[in-house]
Order: C-alpha cells, then sequence, then structure tokens
C-alpha cells in the first residue's frame, strides 16, 4: 500500500466482483428506461415517481409554460427584436424532470436549451424575455445571447461553446463535498458535447473525486447537422461514463415521469456521498438548432413528422387523462390560459427602454483599473463626437 | 460574387487541382457549414474529402495537424472563431512549433478557417477578434481578407503554404460586399498589403471588415475637414507588409492603425510600437490606434464598443492638429 493508498495492485486482472458490478452497470447503461410510453401507458410502475397529482399538473404547467415561451421567443426572434433564440420544443421534458426534483440550494449549470429548468427553477417570463431582448432589466446586462441565468436562483448562466461547463460543475460539486454541505450539482449539455474534451476531463474528475454532480445528456440526435453516430461509435452516450467509474443510466427523456425518478434518485444518492451519475436522456429536438439553423438541408420532414408522435407534452396529456387527473381539454386550456398571460408580459417587456450606453464598462473587474476608465472617458468623447456629426449608433 | 461565394471557389478549385486538400470540421458536410462556405462540396468531393466530424475543435485541429504532417492539405473550418480556445494547445504547441521542434524534419501545411469579428449582434462567444493570440504565436501565418477577391486568392495562397495559416474571415462582410472575381486560378501572396485609396495628409492601415469602416471615414473627413487620407488593408497580419506602410508614412508622416480586435497588445500595438522604434523620424505626431475597448464583447452597444466613424474621425483629427 503506498502512503496516499491510491496505487491499485500492480499485474492481475480487475478482481471479479467488479466486472460483476459493471456487468449491471452496462445494462443501465445500455438500457432504456421508461415509466410512461407514448401513448401515455403507464410501462414499469417502479419507474413512477413518488409524486402527487398536485405535483404532476405543476409539471405539466411547466412544461407547458417552457414551450408558451419558446414559441414566443420564436416569435419575437423573427420580428428581429431578439438576436438568436435555441428552440426547445421537444425538449421540454428533460428541463422539467430533471431540474424539478431539485432542492432550492442545489446549483444548476443549464446548457442554452433549458427554459423549462429556468423556470423551475424561478426565473419568470418576464425575466427571460429581458434577457431575451437584453433590455435595462437584463439581469445578465446585455453580456451575451440565448443564454440564461441568475445566482438568485443558483441557475449559472451557459456558455455557448458547448459543453465547457461540465468540468467547472464538477468542480463546484466538489466544494460542496469539500465544505460539507449536502447540496448537488445538476448540469445539462447535448450529444455534441460528449465529443469535447471538456466532456471527458469533467467526468474523469467527477469519478475519481466522487463528487455530488448529476451530468444530464439531452441527447437530441443533432449537433447542429450532425447525428449521434457521427459524435461516437459508442452504442450509447451513457456508456461513457462507465469508462471515467461513473454510472451512466440511459432514459426516455420524453417521459418528464422517468427522468424525474431517475435524477431525483440520482441527486439524493449524491447527497449522500453515493458519487456522481452520467443520466443520458433519449429526445429529439423537433425545431432547428438554432433561428439561423436550416434543418431541411440535413434531415428529411418526415423523420420530424414521426418524431412528433414521441413529443412530451402530448404523452403527458394522455398520461393525465388515463390516470384520472386532467382531462385532455383541460390540460390543453392550461396552454390557453399561459399564452394570453405571456402575451400581455411580452407587450410589458417590450416597452422597457435598453441598457446604459456604458454597460459594458461594468463587471470586467472587481474594481475598474486605469485603462477601463480612460476609454470609458473615450466614449463619452464618442459619444459628443457622434452628436457633432449627426451620427448615431442606434439600430 | 461575395465572399462566401468567393471562398468556396477557392476551395472548390483547390480540391480539383490537388487531391491532397481535404476539407474538415462541424456541418461542413450536408449542412455546408453554418454560413455555407463548404457549400456543396461534399456532393462532389465525397464524405472521405469533406469530412463532417465529431464537434470537439481539439480534435479537429490536432486530426488535422496529424493528416498534414503525413502529407496532406486540409483546410479546418472552425465554426465560429470563438470556439478556437479548445484547440489553442495543439495550434500553439504543435501546428506553429512542429517545424521548429523537429529542426526542420516535418511541416504542418494546415488551414484553419473560420468566420471571426463582430457587428452582427452575435454577443460575446459569436464576434471575437482574436487574431493577437496567433500573431503572438511564431511559426504561423494569419490572414484576414477584406474583399472576395482578396479572400478567394488569399485562401488559395494559405492552402498552398507549407506553413500552418490561420485565416480569418470577417462574418459582416461575408454577403454585403460584392464584386467581380475571376473564374481564373490567380493567388494572392501571403505579406502583401493591398493600398486601398491613396492620399497624403494621413495613414490608415487596417485589415478585414474595418478597411470598409475606414473608406467612409476617410470620405468623411475628406467632406467635413479636406483632409486626404490613403488607406493600407494589411490582408496578411503576420507577417505584416512593414514596407508598403513606410512608404506611405514617407509621403504623409502620420499614422492610424484601426482594428476590430481590442486595443491593448492588439496588432495595432506592434505596428505602431515597430514604427517608433524604426522610423520615428517619419512621424509628425502620435501614433494612433483606434480599436474595440478591453472589455469582453458586448451583446448591447457592439456599435459602442467596435471602431466606428466617429472614434477614427477623433483619431485622425487628434493627429493632424498634433
Amino acid at each position: 500500500m503506498s502512503k496516499t493508498g491510491l496505487i491499485d495492485t500492480p499485474f492481475k486482472p480487475v478482481e471479479k466482483n467488479v466486472v460483476e458490478e459493471y456487468k449491471t452497470l452496462l445494462e443501465d447503461a445500455l438500457g432504456f428506461k421508461r415509466a410512461v410510453d407514448e401513448e401515455g401507458r403507464v410501462v414499469d410502475e417502479e419507474l413512477l415517481p413518488k409524486v402527487s397529482e398536485g405535483e404532476i399538473v405543476e409539471i405539466y404547467t411547466y412544461m407547458v409554460r417552457a414551450r408558451v415561451i419558446d414559441s414566443w421567443l420564436l416569435k419575437l426572434q423573427r420580428m428581429g427584436k431578439v438576436a438568436l433564440h435555441a428552440p426547445n420544443k421537444g425538449q421540454e421534458a428533460v428541463a422539467v424532470g430533471a431540474a424539478k426534483p431539485l432542492r432550492r440550494d442545489d446549483w444548476v449549470f443549464p446548457s442554452y436549451r433549458e427554459l423549462g429548468a429556468y423556470l423551475v427553477r424561478g426565473m419568470s417570463e418576464e425575466e427571460i424575455l429581458d434577457r431575451a431582448l437584453a433590455n435595462a432589466d437584463d439581469p445578465l446586462k446585455g453580456s451575451d445571447f440565448a443564454i440564461f441565468g441568475n445566482r438568485k436562483y443558483n441557475l449559472v448562466p451557459a456558455p455557448v461553446p458547448v459543453g465547457n461547463q461540465i468540468p467547472i460543475s464538477v468542480g463546484a460539486a466538489y466544494a460542496m463535498k469539500y465544505l460539507g454541505r449536502d447540496t448537488v450539482t445538476l448540469t445539462f449539455f447535448g450529444d455534441g458535447a460528449t465529443s469535447r474534451g471538456d466532456f471527458h476531463a469533467g467526468l474523469n474528475f467527477a469519478g475519481v473525486f466522487k463528487v455530488p454532480a448529476v451530468l444530464v445528456i439531452q441527447n437530441n440526435q443533432w449537433a447542429i447537422s450532425v447525428p449521434r453516430a457521427r459524435q461516437t461509435a459508442a452504442p450509447s452516450l451513457a456508456v461513457k461514463g462507465l469508462a471515467y467509474g461513473v454510472p451512466g443510466v440511459r432514459i426516455d427523456g420524453n417521459d418528464v415521469m422517468v427522468v424525474y425518478k431517475i435524477v431525483s434518485d440520482a441527486a439524493e444518492k449524491a447527497r449522500r456521498g453515493g458519487g456522481p451519475t452520467l443520466i443520458e436522456a433519449v429526445t429529439y429536438r423537433l425545431g432547428p438548432h438554432t433561428t439561423a439553423d436550416d434543418p431541411s438541408r440535413y434531415r428529411t420532414s418526415e423523420e420530424e413528422r414521426i418524431m412528433e408522435r414521441y413529443e412530451p407534452l402530448r404523452r403527458m396529456r394522455k398520461f393525465m387523462e388515463s390516470m384520472g387527473i386532467l382531462t385532455e381539454k383541460e390540460a390543453l386550456s392550461i396552454e390557453e390560459e399561459w399564452n394570453s398571460k405571456v402575451e400581455e408580459i411580452v407587450r410589458k417587456v417590450l416597452a422597457k427602454p435598453p441598457l446604459p450606453e456604458n454597460v459594458f464598462f461594468q463587471n470586467v473587474y472587481g474594481e475598474k483599473p486605469w485603462f477601463i476608465q480612460e476609454e470609458e472617458r473615450d466614449l463619452e468623447e464618442t459619444l459628443k463626437t457622434m452628436e457633432e456629426l449627426g451620427l448615431s449608433y442606434k439600430e | 460574387m461575395n465572399m462566401v461565394q468567393a471562398l468556396n471557389t477557392a476551395l472548390r478549385e483547390e480540391m480539383r487541382r490537388d487531391k491532397s486538400v481535404v476539407v474538415l470540421g462541424e456541418d461542413v458536410g450536408r449542412r455546408g457549414g453554418v454560413f455555407l462556405v463548404t457549400e456543396g462540396l461534399i456532393d462532389e468531393f465525397g464524405e472521405e474529402r469533406v469530412i463532417d466530424t465529431p464537434l470537439t475543435e481539439m480534435g479537429i485541429v490536432a486530426f488535422a495537424i496529424g493528416m498534414a504532417m503525413y502529407g496532406l492539405r486540409p483546410v479546418a473550418e472552425i465554426q465560429f472563431i470563438d470556439f478556437i480556445y479548445e484547440a489553442f494547445d495543439q495550434i500553439v504547441n504543435n501546428a506553429a512549433w512542429y517545424r521548429f521542434r523537429s529542426g526542420g524534419m516535418y511541416n504542418v501545411p494546415l488551414v484553419i478557417r473560420g468566420p471571426c469579428c463582430g457587428g452582427i449582434r452575435g454577443g460575446m462567444h459569436h464576434s471575437q477578434s482574436n487574431e493577437p493570440y496567433f500573431i503572438h504565436t511564431p511559426g504561423l501565418y494569419v490572414v484576414m481578407p477584406s474583399t472576395p477577391y482578396d479572400a478567394k486568392g488569399l485562401l488559395k495562397s494559405s492552402i498552398r503554404s507549407d506553413d500552418a495559416v490561420i485565416f480569418l474571415e470577417p462574418k459582416s462582410i461575408y454577403r454585403t460586399i460584392r464584386e467581380e472575381v475571376p473564374d481564373n486560378d490567380y493567388t494572392i501572396p501571403l505579406g502583401q498589403a493591398r493600398l486601398v485609396q491613396e492620399g497624403s495628409d494621413v495613414t490608415l492601415v487596417t485589415w478585414g471588415a474595418m478597411v470598409h469602416l475606414a473608406k467612409e471615414a476617410a470620405e468623411l473627413l475628406r467632406e467635413k475637414r479636406g483632409w486626404s487620407i490613403e488607406i493600407i488593408d494589411l490582408r496578411t497580419l503576420q507577417p505584416w507588409d512593414k514596407d508598403m506602410v513606410v512608404k506611405s508614412l514617407e509621403k504623409t508622416g502620420r499614422l492610424v492603425i484601426v482594428h476590430e480586435a481590442r486595443k491593448i497588445l492588439g496588432p495595432g500595438a506592434e505596428i505602431a510600437a515597430y514604427i517608433s522604434e524604426n522610423y520615428i523620424d517619419l512621424l509628425r505626431g502620435p501614433v494612433k490606434r483606434v480599436a474595440s475597448y478591453d472589455t469582453p464583447y458586448p451583446l448591447a452597444h457592439e456599435k459602442l464598443y467596435l471602431p466606428n466613424l466617429a472614434k477614427i474621425y477623433r483619431a485622425v483629427t487628434e493627429v493632424m492638429q498634433w
């Protein structure tokens, strides 16, 4: 035994019990767990989370709200009010189902396609719109587009270079463990991100340091135009966790019930010191990658039409009806209700003023160094010159 | 023809001319690249030469370095140049330095190209002008065209270069500038600037999208002040064409450098320092730099953040009134 206790016993195969354990882990990582099928029928009672009927309606409502705000962001982008939007349609179950079982003091590291998770964490439609429009109330102060977050909700703004938040979230999870807290991190990223170095470093650290992290792959089948089969030759993405000593579970990401159940179990295990879990939520991006993308270049509309059958809201309505929780009509009326609520919010938000002109000199450093102060004065002079010359910087 | 079409033509012609030229990157195949620079290449050259890769800039660049060392001429697309940092280790420590490290036995004839710079409301992760990082690295050529004609000629030279080239395409002028681009095979040598317009009062050195802003500014200064501005488009940022700049300064004695990269250690700092070190006697006033502010690229108010007409107007006025 070495002083650190970390050295392996060399020159012999891995022990038999570890091999046996990995056989079980492989089944989870290569399988496909679902509680409710695409027709809303319960297919595995054990995978239904223990939630009340009221909570089921609440979960559904979050999914509806995500769908509604998503379509508004799309509309506002088409109107030229929002710079760019990454549509969420079809992926609401992963976002809501994974964020819902978390505690307020847990940290969430989303990607840019988790409107449902932002709402669950406490962001309102108004705040999402302020952010998307980068107006005077934008909590991120016009720093970037298509990213959302707010420290108030322990929701860390996503990076645009995909997946580079993965090892960061693992570091945050280590800090939680180090400080003796029983909180966890929940990190979302796409199938494409699993090809990046950041993913491998993140998973490796998560496994080695056994951190309280839940890592959720939103496998929506497409990294812009590149299909999952071009990301990896492995039979599943969840199986990648095993190479790092991180259990992987492959689940139906359009079944919000199973997402809730598996994330909830993984988070509780992590809280108890059981270490990280990698969850591959199999879903489908029904829309384009972003409003700047044209999926007809790389996939057929036939494929999209087929995948509509699996979309999560429809499934949830059928499930709730069969359980006698809500009729389909009642469920649909929730959508109407939120549509008109959000329409009102949109009107309010569009009337808000822009950010101040010198906003980008804030938050570069904690205290402004001399060169930032100089450049801020330069901006004032430039604005005066613009006025003298009759020039405008506005669109 | 616009710049996207010119770049597409250059790639197509080079791939037809030389079987060792391959294109790789994220979405370069069926999608044709997010800006359509590689559109249609997969139909003509197939999946083995137009390679849709897994999503990893580090993987793309390293894979391409290996190809290049073995004799291919890969052209690697970075979807947005802002995403290149994952590949930084490979670019600096390998692509740029294999020749030196191997005593000249290996070289890396690789082009890394991608859309750069701002002006399209792209936010901080779709707008960066990060050429200073590459200019600072010995062993790399750094190129940035400002017109479709130059884009075609410079990309061809870059592909034929036996060293690694960082080829930066200002996306704000991808489609806004159109001009005649000849069908024939022509190249523009790396390291050679272009005299955009002659003038006698101030030399304005610039490149990329700023060339077009500089032209507007020169017109404004002529109208309002009657000053005559000479504009030089560097085209290649490393090595930059010092001869053309010096020749111009012999005439004007005044230098203003305009670039989208931030001011601190931006290319303007190097040009200004080089001129002050070696040609101070030519100068009739301080060298001025018009650059972006030293903050991250902001989504809000990018027109105030980037060089603009008023900033150039002020800088030229200050130099003229020195």
